[in-house]
């Protein structure tokens, strides 16, 4: 498609060829020929007007007077990506186009029915100059460089970049990649939307954050393109008043943004749902999560020891982002049990402290999985608090298995941890146990349920090997605190696709909040 | 080479205001007291509106609807036309 910035081509037949493809070395007789396809006595059969673009030789093909598309603007801008391409342009305008070289395509546009008679019926062409992995950033930073709209930052020669980051207070105190327009472009090529448009308004400087400044970040973190929807998808789940990041960020307690994804596109962008999850050793994981807590810090203004003021705070804080292993998953996903379809891409935010683990290696019924599991859900935050905190309890495979074999699903799990997790009044009231927090003492005859309904988030993640489980806890819930947000990933839509998918995310929206 | 960077701020400056000076007397001011809704928040402030009102202030109470969002704006804005001097309890 040629770009709206284009400089224009001349009318008639434009060819654009490089001397170091063996398709246009073949072609290149041809092209002093269109022009001139006949002779009648002393006078020339004039053919259409021939304009020929040289990538690389500017003398070849010898003979046409060939332009040299030195800088490649001609190329780009038309959106060059083989040699030779053969174009017709009627009234400024293209008209048709054939690349390589099909010779029937080219007798076509060109008129002549007899061109290349002896040359074979066809031959594939070669990579544009254009689109030359090598070069190609760099000319995306020169032909749309000015689609950027973010300060540059421009550092003297002996200036360390990577220490320049840290000195002007970018990093979450890990070394960054430093966002060069070249990078910040290729990052923004993940994405449909336009670099100016706004992903979402960040607290806790209520600052909107563009399209671009979440890339510029997501470069900073070591995103992939193909990690940036994810991260906006965050994003945007994470500004939302339900999840309340402000609160999340201002809190003595350690919590950050756990993000959840869910979805084949997850195992597409290669996130870690088995093996380590939590951990070390995947880029997607790491970068995704890490991408949307420097845009909080770097947008919103989050900053430790500012609006940040945990006591503790977690290692997550810098990322805890992971994928749910549905592949062999006894339950719906969490995506699915939150409104949406097994093949949405999705992250469900959650705001939650570092991972605890749940032990029973010797654990071989359903019922005994549901004990241990409640017996130490009960001590999330104190044994003796109650209804203010949500979990999300992260199944492990061989734990599932354990579940599985005996039927139980989704609902049998978490009804009967619900179950257990009735707590009386006489245990939790203050002082009791020698404890001194706790529910006041009119509730010491009440019967009291350790979560809310729908507090118990499950999800099914962690290596084929060991019969662990994990506890992530998590912060004051509900409208006075931070309620988790599910929200649809739009990786490729087609517009007519994204209209039905953004109809459907309303009605999720609706259906996830409590 | 020089190297140009993106800056990844928002890129905003929060604009300068200077506190305004502290009031040599707590004569004729009208004093509002926030508890922000942390537990406890209404103990220490029942302790601080009666030294207060002994003292002869005027005191006016206000309540965040939860600790853990900002201040809704009307009820700044209520804080703000209402009240010379504001008590904030911030824990518990």
């Amino acid at each position: 498609m040629t770009t709206a910035s284009a400089p224009p081509l001349p009318d008639g037949l434009v060819v654009v060829v490089k001397r170091e493809c063996e398709t246009c070395r073949m072609v290149a007789p041809l092209l002093g020929q269109i022009g001139q396809i006949g002779q009648i006595g002393q006078t020339s059969l004039l053919g259409p007007h021939v304009t020929v673009y040289t990538q690389d030789d500017p003398g070849f093909p010898a003979g046409v007077g060939p332009i040299h598309d030195d800088d490649l603007s001609v190329s780009w801008h038309h959106d060059i990506e083989t040699v030779p391409t053969l174009i017709r342009v009627a009234g400024g305008i293209e008209a048709e186009r054939t690349v390589g070289w099909v010779r029937d395509e080219w007798r076509r546009i060109t008129g002549i029915s007899t061109l290349g008679d002896e040359l074979p019926v066809f031959l594939p062409g070669c990579g544009s100059l254009s689109v030359d992995p090598d070069r190609v950033d760099a000319l995306r930073a020169a032909f749309e460089g000015h689609l950027l709209h973010s300060r540059r930052i421009e550092l003297a020669d002996p200036e360390d970049e990577m220490e320049a980051m840290f000195q002007r207070g970018f990093t979450d105190g890990l070394p960054v990649v430093p966002p060069t327009e070249q990078r910040v472009l290729r990052m923004l090529q993940g994405t449909h939307r336009h670099p100016q448009e706004v992903v979402a308004v960040v607290a806790p400087d209520l600052v909107p954050a563009t399209v671009e400044k979440v890339a510029v970040n997501a470069v900073m973190a070591g995103c992939l393109p193909e990690h940036l929807p994810w991260v906006i998808a965050a994003l945007e789940a994470v500004c939302t008043d339900e999840f309340n990041i402000h609160g999340v960020l201002a809190t003595t307690m350690p919590v950050g943004p756990v993000i959840v994804c869910n979805g084949p596109g997850t195992r597409a962008i290669g996130m870690n749902s088995e093996g380590n999850a939590f951990g070390q050793g995947n880029r997607a994981n790491l970068t995704i999560g890490r991408a949307v807590q420097l845009v909080v810090r770097n947008v919103g203004g989050g900053r430790p020891g500012e609006v940040d003021r945990a006591t503790h705070g977690n290692p997550g804080k810098i990322s805890f982002c992971f994928a749910e292993r549905e592949q062999d998953s006894p339950f719906t996903s969490l995506a699915v049990s939150r409104g949406c379809l097994p093949t949405d891409d999705a992250v469900t935010v959650f705001a939650g402290e570092g991972p605890r683990s749940v032990v029973d290696q010797k654990v071989r019924t359903a019922t005994e999985l549901a004990n241990v599991f409640a017996a130490c859900l009960r001590t999330l935050h104190s044994p003796k608090l109650v209804l203010a905190f949500d979990a999300i309890l992260v199944v492990g495979p061989e734990h599932a298995r354990v579940l599985a074999d005996e039927g139980w699903d989704r609902e049998r799990l978490l009804a009967e941890l619900h179950q257990r997790l009735q707590l009386p009044g006489s245990e939790l009231v203050w002082g009791a146990g020698g404890i001194a927090d706790g529910v006041p003492m009119h509730l010491r005859e009440a019967t009291l349920p350790k979560f809310r309904p729908g507090g118990i988030l499950l999800v099914h993640a962690g290596g084929g090997a060991g019969l662990f489980s994990a506890i992530i806890g998590g912060w004051a819930n509900g409208a006075m605190g931070s309620e988790p947000v599910t929200r649809l990933v739009h990786a490729h839509p087609h517009a007519e696709d994204r209209e039905l998918t953004e109809d459907r995310e309303l009605t999720d929206q609706r259906e996830v909040s409590r | 080479m020089t190297k140009i960077l993106l800056d990844p701020t928002g890129e905003r400056s929060a604009p300068h205001r200077e506190r305004l000076p502290r009031p040599a007397t707590l004569h004729g001011q009208v004093v509002g007291l926030l508890d922000i809704s942390k537990p406890r928040g209404d103990v220490f402030l029942d302790r601080l509106e009666q030294l207060l009102v002994d003292a002869g202030v005027h005191v006016r109470r206000y309540r965040k609807p939860t600790f853990t969002k900002p201040a809704p704006v009307d009820l700044r804005h209520e804080i703000a036309t209402q009240c010379t001097l504001v008590i904030e309890a911030l824990a518990d």
